[in-house]
């Protein structure tokens, strides 16, 4: 069993230690295997990081299952292989996780075992998705996420979790089956889901009708999953109504696999018919940065307008994908990456905020200045970091992705910009009138600052943050071969 | 036919059937003279078993014909005879220890009605001439009416019988008015003289082809419950006691399939058709195409509305046969493969499914869906091997019902012209299934026990689940074992 083998299948060993070592023991220690079971994957994925800065390329492929029809064979291998791209993905989603797990430990109390047991399989799903080289595989691992994040969201959420989870469901079920007939349209003309095979086929077939159609599917069944309007609404839901500690993974990294799937499927198989989505690709991005940065402006409740936040920067990463070039993609990849880790922190200070208030509604919410200065500036980092402080990922990302879209469509780089000021307005007000705001309405006057325990997760994902803003080498030295082969396939 | 005709065909090829046979009158007899209902379960069980050994000894052999072709054996027949033994031995185990109620009542055994369906089924399939087709399927459906109505102080089995008797009878005259029609067309019973008859037809008699196929269709939809002789599947299913609903929806269904395969793919795929490129088999399955479009929409649509565990697999069953419809429309090199593995792994996770729900039924006397609730504190693993049936019923990955469908996917969109439009209906209404099967899974996990007491599992029936979740779990992840096996 390879490295690859091991880090995708390391979140098992959590899933058993849980499973075996806690039957009837108290919620402390199974939060403690928990805790053990999430830093598992987080060292192996580092330990692939490290090896990969070696050789550059990590693989892996066996032989799994295939089929004999008439003239052709159709053929599925177990095949795992990484890039800059994929493993930045990979070890955004083990830090994550396991911050996710170290916010838990407060905020479920509810049969914690069953909540890890389930996490441990989304981290599997999630991380088979981002180290799969066939859409075979990505497609098993993409939906096997969906049973582990139903019950997440449904049964430890709040107040309508069911209905959040069932609009999950069927969303991301819609979504799936316009990618697995994207897929199975493919694999049966090509008679291999490789990536690298596919795009080496259909670049022989030249059959342009085919792969517009082909493209059209993986822009609907991303667009379901990144999102882009009008297929949002699930999402949102997903924000308000699902743990913190779930919308942290959920917003920190399940989102990303839109970002990643219409890079990977779209450019990456299709270089050749892709560029036909670019105006495409643009409006919507627009309409999402535009869209997004408005209702993000007059939401009441903390968590809808971090959700808006984020269908607004998911504008950005279209934008960036809808350049075509080099700076382009490259922002739509730091975006990525970038909006993890922020996103991240956000909900991990909305879940502390809910254990000391019990509420977002920024109605109630005012004046925490004085009661807890260090959340209240934690909260302000992550919002600056999101409206794009230079210093700090947000600023790279936007830049490059403005770059890149300026290059090639000015008009909707020139429009685009208002976003960009909104996103000011939104998270400023948000933000300020949770902190300072007017001290009437201020109940919670004796809550507690953020405790130093609390602080750890907080810490690294604003180090992460600040790391990508200040010196953007430390990932783009990951991203270059990627970012070449994504280019060079369409030709510059 | 002298003596030497007759034994010089390869009886021992018969082997399996002649087993299921004497295994059905020892058990008849011994019901007969002691009625001790253990036994006879053990006496099923091991002439099931014994049947297998047989069979499997047959594994690679070359197709062989007794009786000019009423019987044969080829090698469809050997892979779906195995789905229909292993299909009834896990429905054997479920009963072995379990007590119901309203079957102790009555004197009568359900073992050797079981095994004569068994019987009918087996002859189904290994069958190439009409009459004996027809044998075997009149002998797997009259066994079928009796065993869903014997539990007969129970109001739904009655009714449950009585509407499958006469939708039943109404279904065999349809299919025999089809037949009549391929009859008259070519002046034969055996299949491969009605294929080579076929291949010549005059122009002229073509659409007396296509009424043949379609009023032939029709009749034979009411064993696989598709539309339109769906109706009578969520009312017997309820009916029915739980083992025998998973024997209908999973064996008797299996040898419907093959009944449908054997019947057109032979009679109606050589002859060259009404338009020039098209044979009549091509022609007129666009029909059985829009026939699976109303079963899969019916099926999952109405399911959702059910509460009743029993109905709502019904349902679900219906859908599942409108999904099997599919690789009979896209027809090509590994369809039979396609309707093979699917039937397998349907038979792992609908077998194990219906074994839970028979444990819960006999825990709560009732069928409600509420009788999920908190299953996941009453019995941790219970619970977990319902999700496992559940989701690869959904057809989530790492089941073998994942496996399955994406076969069917597969056969719908690489075949000549591809079939989007089935495809995208399957798809989408595979999502809409998932509503019903994630509510039992809300069940089992979110709401608070109905009852605290233990829930009592007999033994056997643990070696049922442990089968079939097994099946389902290795089919899923190495499809491959089932599919190197199939292509011998």
């Amino acid at each position: 069993m390879g490295l690859l083998s091991l880090l995708l299948f390391s979140p098992m060993i959590g899933l058993l230690l849980i499973s075996i070592l806690t039957k009837n023991s108290d919620h402390k220690s199974i939060h403690r295997y928990a805790v053990l079971g999430g830093i598992i994957p987080l060292v192996i994925s580092w330990v692939a990081y490290i090896q990969f800065q070696g050789h550059n390329q990590l693989a892996e492929r066996v032989s799994w299952f295939s089929y004999q029809g008439g003239q052709q064979s159709f053929v599925i291998d177990y095949e795992l292989a990484l890039n800059g791209f994929r493993l930045a993905l990979i070890l955004l989603t083990t830090l994550i996780v396991m911050l996710a797990i170290l916010a838990s430990v407060k905020q479920i109390t509810k049969n914690p075992r069953l909540f890890y047991q389930w996490l441990f399989v989304l981290e599997l799903g999630i991380l088979g998705v981002f180290a799969s080289d066939n859409m075979f595989l990505f497609f098993f691992f993409f939906e096997l996420t969906l049973i582990p994040m139903f019950f997440l969201i449904g049964k430890w959420g709040h107040v309508e979790r069911e209905e959040a989870a069932y609009k999950y469901v069927i969303y991301n079920g819609l979504g799936s089956a316009v990618l697995l007939i994207a897929i199975v349209a493919v694999f049966a003309q090509a008679g291999t889901t490789n990536f690298e095979a596919v795009q080496a086929y259909m670049a022989q077939r030249d059959d342009m009708a085919f792969q517009v159609g082909v493209l059209i599917a993986f822009l609907v069944a991303f667009g379901v999953k990144l999102p882009i309007i009008p297929l949002h609404s699930w999402m949102v839901s997903v924000h308000v109504y699902a743990p913190p500690a779930v919308v942290m993974i959920h917003a920190g990294v399940l989102l990303k696999i839109g970002a990643y799937g219409l890079l990977q499927f779209g450019s990456g198989m299709f270089p050749d018919a892709f560029p036909v989505f670019a105006v495409t690709i643009a409006v919507l991005g627009l309409i999402n940065l535009l869209y997004g940065a408005f209702l993000a402006l007059i939401q009441d409740d903390l968590r809808k307008v971090f959700a808006y936040a984020s269908v607004s920067h998911m504008g950005i990463i279209l934008l960036g994908i809808a350049g075509m070039n080099t700076a382009g993609y490259q922002g739509a990849i730091f975006q990525t990456i970038s909006h993890g880790l922020i996103s991240a922190l956000l909900f991990y200070l909305v879940g502390i905020l809910i254990l000391r208030t019990g509420t977002t509604n920024l109605k109630k919410l005012g004046g925490m200045w004085t009661a807890a200065p260090v959340l209240s500036g934690l909260f302000l980092t992550g919002a600056l970091a999101g409206l794009g402080l230079p210093g700090m990922s947000g600023f790279v990302s936007e830049f490059m992705a403005f770059v890149g879209v300026f290059e090639q469509l000015p008009l909707f780089g020139a429009v685009g910009v208002i976003g960009i000021i909104l996103t000011v307005v939104y998270f400023l007000r948000a933000i300020l009138n949770m902190t300072f705001g007017d001290p009437r309405k201020n109940k919670y006057e004796k809550m507690a600052d953020i405790g130093k325990g609390e602080l750890f997760p907080a810490g690294v994902l604003v180090a992460f943050i600040i790391l990508i803003g200040v010196y953007p080498d430390s990932l783009s030295q990951l991203l270059q071969i990627t970012l070449e082969t994504l280019v060079t396939g369409m030709g510059g | 036919m002298d003596l030497e005709t007759l034994l010089s065909f390869q009886w021992g090829m018969m082997a399996p059937e002649f087993t299921i046979l004497i295994t059905g009158v020892i058990v008849s007899l011994q019901d007969l003279f002691y009625g001790k209902k253990r036994l006879s379960n053990w006496l099923a069980i091991i002439g099931i078993l014994l049947a297998m050994v047989f069979l499997s000894a047959q594994y690679q052999h070359v197709p062989v014909s007794i009786l000019y072709d009423t019987y044969v054996f080829d090698q469809v027949s050997f892979f779906f005879k195995y789905i229909l033994l292993m299909g009834t031995l896990l429905i054997l185990l479920m009963t072995s220890t379990s007590r119901d109620e309203e079957t102790e009542k009555v004197r009568g055994d359900f073992h050797y009605l079981l095994l004569a369906a068994l019987l009918g089924g087996m002859i189904v399939v290994s069958s190439a001439d009409i009459i004996t087709l027809y044998a075997g399927l009149e002998l797997l459906s009259i066994s079928s009416y009796i065993l869903v109505g014997l539990r007969k102080y129970n109001r739904n089995a009655n009714e449950g019988a009585m509407k499958y008797i006469i939708t039943g009878s109404l279904a065999s005259a349809v299919t025999l008015f089809g037949l009549s029609y391929i009859y008259g067309l070519t002046g034969t019973t055996n299949l491969y003289d009605i294929s080579r008859e076929m291949s010549v037809i005059d122009t002229q008699l073509e659409p007396l082809a296509v009424l043949g196929f379609v009023i032939t269709f029709v009749g034979l939809t009411f064993k696989i419950s598709t539309v339109p002789f769906h109706m009578w599947t969520p009312d017997v299913y309820q009916g029915a006691a739980t083992p025998i609903t998973a024997f209908l929806s999973v064996v008797s269904k299996a040898a419907g399939f093959l009944l449908l395969i054997r019947i057109f793919v032979a009679a109606f795929t050589t002859e060259p058709g009404l338009s020039d490129d098209l044979t009549v088999y091509e022609y007129a399955i666009g029909f059985a195409g829009v026939l699976a479009a109303i079963t899969m929409i019916i099926g999952n649509t109405v399911a959702l509305r059910q509460r009743n565990m029993k109905r709502l697999f019904a349902y679900s069953s219906i859908a599942h046969a409108g999904y099997l419809l599919i690789p009979l429309v896209a027809l090509s090199a590994f369809s039979l493969e396609t309707i093979w593995f699917y039937l397998l792994a349907y038979m792992w996770m609908n077998i194990g499914a219906f074994a839970i729900i028979h444990v819960l039924i006999q825990n709560h006397q009732t069928e409600d869906i509420s009788m999920f609730s908190g299953l996941y504190q009453r019995s941790p693993v219970l619970a977990l091997m319902m999700t496992l049936f559940l989701a690869s019923l959904a057809g989530i990955p790492a089941t073998a019902g994942f496996i399955g469908k994406f076969n069917i996917f597969l056969g719908a969109l690489s075949a000549d012209p591809a079939h989007y439009v089935l495809a995208a209906i399957m798809i989408g209404t595979t999502v809409i299934s998932y509503v019903y099967y994630f509510n039992i899974l809300v069940q089992m996990y979110s709401r608070p026990k109905a009852e605290s007491s233990p829930i009592q599992v007999p033994k056997a029936l643990w070696l049922t689940i442990a089968i079939c979740a097994a099946g389902t779990l290795v089919f899923g992840l190495f499809p491959n074992l089932a599919l190197q096996f199939f292509s011998w």
